[in-house]
């Protein structure tokens, strides 16, 4: 699947995107989330516990227990501030 | 009914007389225009001056969300039409960043809906504003009042 940061997440991460294949067992977005904090350090503080920041499933907003069956792309973003 | 994200500047005039010219059932028409401010007031004293502001949006999922917005605000006041224009990109003080139009028979619908309609694009369409100041970049962080305004309107 794709994962997409935006804003300073990206920053922190060093990518805007990257293709992952995570373990059969990652099963909701709060799953991927862990997974996806060892894949760097940057990834580790963008993606910290306590930190705030939201997630999409294919576009629409999802809180963190949401199953991830069948996404193409998950994007992660801090709040937003827009308007 | 209409919402669009773009680069470019909008025509106010131009935009509004193109909403209402074909439709004789709107007897009023609310509109709200936001701008890039000069001083950004941080912590409720300081304040810095921004020399540009540039938006970050979520191409496709923003107009999703925008659009799910406008469908509310017709869900719950009888409107004859809307229009939500935002832009993304570098702007600088005093440029449009979004234009809020919209048009019904009587006034109190098109004022509440009006302001229903910023209020939630701010806090559930995804953009981020990123400040350049003469002390460097900074991201704009999201704001407890726009948070309150927009949990005003939630359904009890």
């Amino acid at each position: 699947m794709k994962i997409r940061y935006f804003a300073w997440m990206k920053r922190t991460v060093g990518v805007a995107e990257e293709e992952v294949v995570p373990p059969a067992e990652v099963t909701t977005v709060g799953e991927l989330v862990a997974w996806l904090r060892q894949k760097s350090g940057g990834h580790a503080e963008a993606l910290a516990e306590g930190a705030a920041f939201g997630a999409a499933v294919d576009k629409r907003t999802v809180p963190f227990d949401a199953k991830l069956a069948g996404a193409h792309e998950v994007a992660f973003f801090p709040p937003f501030t827009g308007g | 009914m209409t919402v669009r994200v773009q680069e470019s500047d909008f025509d106010v005039g131009a935009e509004l007389d193109r909403l209402t010219r074909d439709n004789k059932r709107i007897g009023g028409l609310a509109v709200f225009v936001g701008l890039v401010r000069e001083l950004h007031v941080r912590e409720g004293y300081h304040r810095d001056r921004i020399d540009a502001l540039t938006l970050e949006h979520y191409p496709g999922m923003t107009e999703a969300a925008l659009e799910e917005i406008e469908a509310e605000a017709r869900r719950r006041w009888p409107l004859e039409a809307t229009l939500i224009v935002h832009r993304y990109g570098r702007m600088e003080p005093g440029d449009r960043i979004v234009l809020v139009a919209v048009g019904s028979p009587h006034r109190e619908a098109a004022f509440e809906a009006c302001e229903f309609l910023v209020d939630w694009l701010k806090t559930k369409a995804p953009f981020w504003k990123l400040e350049d100041t003469p002390k460097g970049e900074k991201w704009v962080g999201a704001h407890a009042e726009d948070d309150q305004a927009a949990a005003r309107w939630e359904k009890k």
